[in-house]
């Protein structure tokens, strides 16, 4: 390596430093320079002993040139005082097993000081790398910390795009998150921090800042039918993954292309940033025609795009005046001299500034052309029934008048020219030639269509998580299916066995008469008289014409409106044999859904009934047994006799997935009935609690959603949990045997 | 003899016309056609047959229909006082005998056995049998039947008989178009003509949006309202949240949009 002299002034520091890493000298004058502007004398002194530390670490000479080279930029934002605190970070580091973190860490810093300027702030996060650098760092024994994290290096890695989206309390959330989760999995620790898994993103996206297009998607269809008469497809797509090209909003005949989420930014909010950009495509849908790019050059048709964009505002703001005062705010004001044009290209400059002159009538600029051409501009646009070809002629001549040499160069000037509402514009242009590949000659090869469906495609639920009172979002996959068919015969000997308690419970069924009191005018005999109908009457029989002898009311009770559903449990310990009897749960718990079936058909209140098992949370199945069109016939029994025990109860999913089916039923009352043998419960989670606790969550959310739940549960030890899960709503069966009475007896209890 | 003056309209009440429906009420009135007025809440069905009572200088009787109104509620009954009893004309009843024009709003309130009544008197017969008191009247020459109702929020139960709307002939409302409704507002209130413009406007975002979250749009008689308040002093923002937004929806989203609408449209 090419060795450069030590200036003489600088020996004394370079002595200090005393560092042997070849790579380290031909940087070091020009770091001590700027080093010596920035700092104090102490603070240059602390920066080179520090500085001799890193070298002696033994990591190599990475941590020591990127300290070298970064500290001066870090300490101006920062000031010098942060150094010891950094310093206690990377010692903790270097003395446990995440040495290789250091030189991540150290990279990450300057991007991270930009975000984070204060101290404070850079306080926190510093201790929040340490706590997780704490509990992701393995131990065999329990007393030293033996295994590195493996999450940490990737966290750095990630951390300026992170503080880009996220601010420092939803950062904390998203790493807590991640360490809480795979701490015990040193692979998927690696995804989550990497960004590589589907939660991680789920949980950032979260996390972020700013107005998300999900939360207002309605709003905005509104504002597309209410103030355009227009709609379309929605389509967002993330711009938290592509830092170096962002992507840019676009349409086509598939639907429009929006960010998922804006930020505030000039004082306009997000949604009214959305606003602006589906008003400025809603503008080129009304009034721009695409024209042929073929004998365009790059520069005029970027030219052509600025002017037509120009033009579509202006003929919006016409509409809606009060859309000028966003657009304003949103429109970039690129200074006149930013741009050299003898070192790089003025392009887009040039054409921000028109853009900026065309919208703004009090613009700053002097530049005559752009004066010039914004009054023909104004002009045209005045005279009406300009359209995009008439822009075109303008934007080429502007090309024109406007042209220079530099305009070739490579670099070119960009500050202050994105006009982030704006579209890609690629709806504006045809092509006599579609492409001169040799690919575009072959016919494409149609997609074969036959591939069958299998199964309808899973519906994702969130679940809630104790620990951190939170949910975490899209976590279990729930797949419905019909359950397969038996012998329907079965269920009408179960229920032929069960005929003397169907005799009783008819009785029972006869007695729960509905609820609501409709009043019946004229009856000649009834329960009240009907004070206006009997004066009528009176004034006729007074004055001498025959009265109405139906002068009496009586009401009619009607309104009985109850959706049912019942949830059956169908997990493996439903085929354990019931204490005392000789039949199995799973038996009994068929001859009890069977009459309860019967009994509620009689009633004729909506009612479904369904099964599911879980196996882990990726397979949570979902199986229907009657729908609430079906009636109670073959068909359902036939289902019914076929149920089958296997696997785990993950409630929760379950619960929701039932919940969003009865929640399209037109109901007063929502029951649900689920029938359990014991605790909700997953072989992929360790966590008794966890379940228990995501049950209670989602009977909740049931409650919000005026469904009322009531659990029947035949495990004679379910008091620990089941009055956690469900409140005061359940009723526990100690003598299984009794179910088939039971089941149908409490139905009619609840509902009476 | 009833006051046949207390029914005429004094003063000549506004109405823009949209089309040509004054002639053909002018029409229908010359051959004593019964009428049926259909459209939206505030769009101007009631203003417009008072402004035709007003221009035939016809007696006008208007009764607010509801679903708790019997058919002696428009014929009349049997009152008792110190003599025994004695009779009393309904509206209906009155109109018939004065040749008063019968208004009927929202026809399609009042039960149906209620509107079975007024068969007899929208065809060729032109009568009205009062059994009760064992009377037969023929109407007035100058009678006429008008009845109006909102196919807006038509359900099930409430539709006409096919039997009482084949009696009829019919006006289809709907809220003007934007430039004549601009013209109302600045006829009506006195405003200018270029913030009406804009009020109808905000009226029309509202509009399309009819079926989406919103049961009714905003009604040229709730855009009247904003513009009296704007003429009254009021800010046109808070007279237009007040006026148009805050009556017709509790959504947030819509609230949302049509605030949004509002402050797009007054730059």
């Amino acid at each position: 390596m090419e060795t450069v002299a030590i200036p003489a002034e600088l020996e004394a520091y370079w002595k200090q430093l005393d560092c042997g890493f070849p790579r380290v000298q031909p940087i070091f004058a020009d770091c001590i320079w700027e080093a010596l502007t920035a700092l104090s004398t102490d603070g240059v002194n602390a920066y080179i002993e520090y500085a001799r530390f890193l070298g002696k670490m033994g990591r190599g000479a990475e941590p020591i040139l990127i300290f070298l080279e970064e500290w001066p930029s870090v300490a101006r934002i920062l000031g010098e005082d942060a150094l010891p605190a950094i310093a206690e970070c990377i010692r903790r580091m270097y003395k446990s097993p995440n040495g290789k973190a250091i030189t991540p860490f150290l990279q990450s810093l300057p991007s991270v000081a930009r975000r984070l300027p204060t101290g404070q702030q850079m306080q926190e996060y510093l201790t929040l790398v340490l706590e997780f650098m704490e509990s992701t760092t393995g131990s065999i024994h329990g007393i030293h910390q033996t295994f590195a994290s493996p999450g940490l290096p990737e966290l750095f890695k990630q951390v300026p795009m992170l503080l880009g989206q996220l601010s420092l309390a939803g950062l904390k959330k998203w790493v807590d998150y991640g360490a809480r989760h795979y701490s015990d999995h040193p692979e998927r620790q690696i995804d989550y921090f990497s960004l590589q898994s589907a939660d991680s993103r789920a949980v950032l996206q979260r996390e972020r800042h700013g107005t998300l297009l999900a939360d207002n998607e309605r709003q905005l269809d509104m504002y597309l039918r209410g103030l355009w008469r227009e709609e379309d497809q929605l389509i967002p797509y993330s711009n938290a993954f592509d830092e170096l090209r962002q992507p840019v909003p676009y349409y086509d005949k598939l639907g429009i292309r929006l960010p998922d989420v804006y930020n505030d930014a000039h004082g306009i909010s997000g949604i009214d940033r959305y606003r602006a950009l589906l008003a400025h495509m809603v503008g080129h849908r009304r009034w721009s025609t695409a024209i042929f790019a073929d004998n365009m050059s790059p520069f005029q048709r970027m030219a052509v795009e600025f002017f037509e964009d120009s033009r579509v505002e202006y003929l919006v703001m016409r509409e809606y005046p009060g859309l000028r005062r966003i657009f304003m705010a949103l429109h970039p004001i690129p200074a006149e001299n930013a741009c050299d044009p003898e070192k790089e290209s003025g392009v887009r400059h040039r054409l921000t500034m028109m853009s900026r002159a065309l919208l703004d009538p009090d613009h700053p600029y002097q530049n005559p052309h752009v004066i010039e051409f914004a009054q023909r501009f104004h002009a045209l646009m005045e005279a009406g029934g300009t359209g995009t070809q008439e822009m075109a002629e303008l934007a080429i001549a502007f090309v024109a008048k406007t042209r220079r040499q530099s305009d070739q160069l490579a670099k070119t000037h960009f500050k202050d020219t994105v006009i982030d509402y704006r579209d890609d514009n690629r709806h504006l242009w045809k092509f006599y030639e579609q492409s001169d590949d040799e690919e575009m000659f072959e016919e494409h090869r149609q997609k074969s269509a036959d591939e069958e469906i299998k199964g309808l495609p899973p519906r994702h639920y969130r679940e809630w998580d104790y620990n951190t009172q939170s949910y975490r979002p899209d976590w279990v996959s729930v797949y419905e299916a019909l359950h397969p068919k038996g012998n329907a015969a079965d269920i009408d000997k179960l229920l032929e066995k069960h005929a003397a308690l169907a005799k009783r419970l008819k009785k029972m069924l006869d007695l729960l008469k509905p609820q609501d009191k409709v009043r019946i005018r004229y009856q000649e005999e009834g329960s009240e008289l009907d004070l206006d109908v009997a004066l009528r009457s009176l004034i006729d029989y007074k004055s001498g014409a025959s009265p109405d002898p139906r002068i009496n009311m009586s009401h009619r009770n009607d309104g009985r409106n109850i959706a049912v559903m019942v949830l059956l449990d169908l997990s493996q310990s439903l085929n354990e044999k019931a204490a005392g009897c000789d039949q199995t749960i799973l038996e009994l718990s068929q001859e009890a859904v069977s009459l309860l079936g019967w009994a509620v058909e009689k009633l004729g209140d909506p009612f479904a009934i369904a099964g599911f098992h879980s196996n882990t949370r990726h397979d949570v199945r979902y199986l229907h047994i009657k729908g609430y069109s079906e009636h109670w016939g073959d068909e359902v029994k036939g289902r019914l006799a076929a149920m089958e025990a296997s696997y785990s109860t993950r409630m929760g999913a379950a619960m929701r997935h039932a919940a969003h089916y009865m929640e399209k039923q037109q109901a007063d009352k929502k029951l649900m009935l689920i029938l359990t043998d014991g605790e909700p419960a997953d072989v992929d989670s360790k966590d008794g609690r966890l379940l228990i606790e995501d049950a209670r969550q989602a009977v909740q959310e049931l409650d919000q959603q005026g469904i009322y739940a009531y659990c029947i549960n035949l495990d004679p030890k379910a008091d620990e949990y089941v009055a956690d899960i469900f409140g005061k709503q359940y009723a526990i069966i100690d003598r299984v045997e009794s179910l088939p009475e039971r089941l149908p007896q409490l139905f009619i209890s609840l509902t009476k | 003899m009833t006051d046949k003056d207390q029914y005429k309209i004094k003063q000549e009440p506004f109405y823009q016309a949209q089309a040509d429906e004054v002639a053909l009420y002018e029409a229908a009135y010359a051959a004593r056609l019964p009428v049926m007025v259909k459209g939206p809440t505030g769009c101007g069905k009631s203003r417009f047959i008072e402004y035709m009572a007003w221009k035939l200088n016809k007696p006008l009787i208007t009764v607010a229909c509801n679903e708790d109104m019997t058919a002696s509620d428009l014929v009349g009954r049997y009152l008792l006082d110190a003599n025994g009893t004695r009779w009393l004309d309904g509206p209906l009843t009155t109109a018939a005998r004065i040749g008063a024009i019968c208004y009927l709003d929202e026809i399609v309130e009042a039960r149906q056995d209620t509107t079975v009544v007024i068969h007899p008197l929208t065809d060729h017969r032109r009568t009205l049998p009062l059994d009760k008191k064992g009377e037969l009247i023929s109407a007035h020459p100058d009678f006429q039947l008008v009845i109006s109702y909102n196919p807006g929020y038509q359900s099930l139960m409430k539709d006409l008989k096919q039997s009482t709307k084949q009696r009829f002939t019919a006006f289809d409302f709907d809220y003007p178009t934007a430039d004549i409704e601009a013209d109302i507002l600045s006829k009506e209130t006195g405003m200018g003509k270029e913030m009406s413009a804009q009020l109808v406007k905000i009226g029309q975002a509202a509009r399309n949006l009819k079926g989406h979250g919103l049961d009714e749009g905003i009604s040229t008689r709730l855009l009247v309202y904003a513009a009296t308040l704007i003429k009254g002093g009021v800010a046109p923002r808070s007279a237009c949240r007040m006026a148009l937004v805050r009556p017709i929806t509790d959504d947030a989203d819509i609230r949302a949009t049509l605030d949004h609408a509002i402050d797009a449209v007054f730059a």
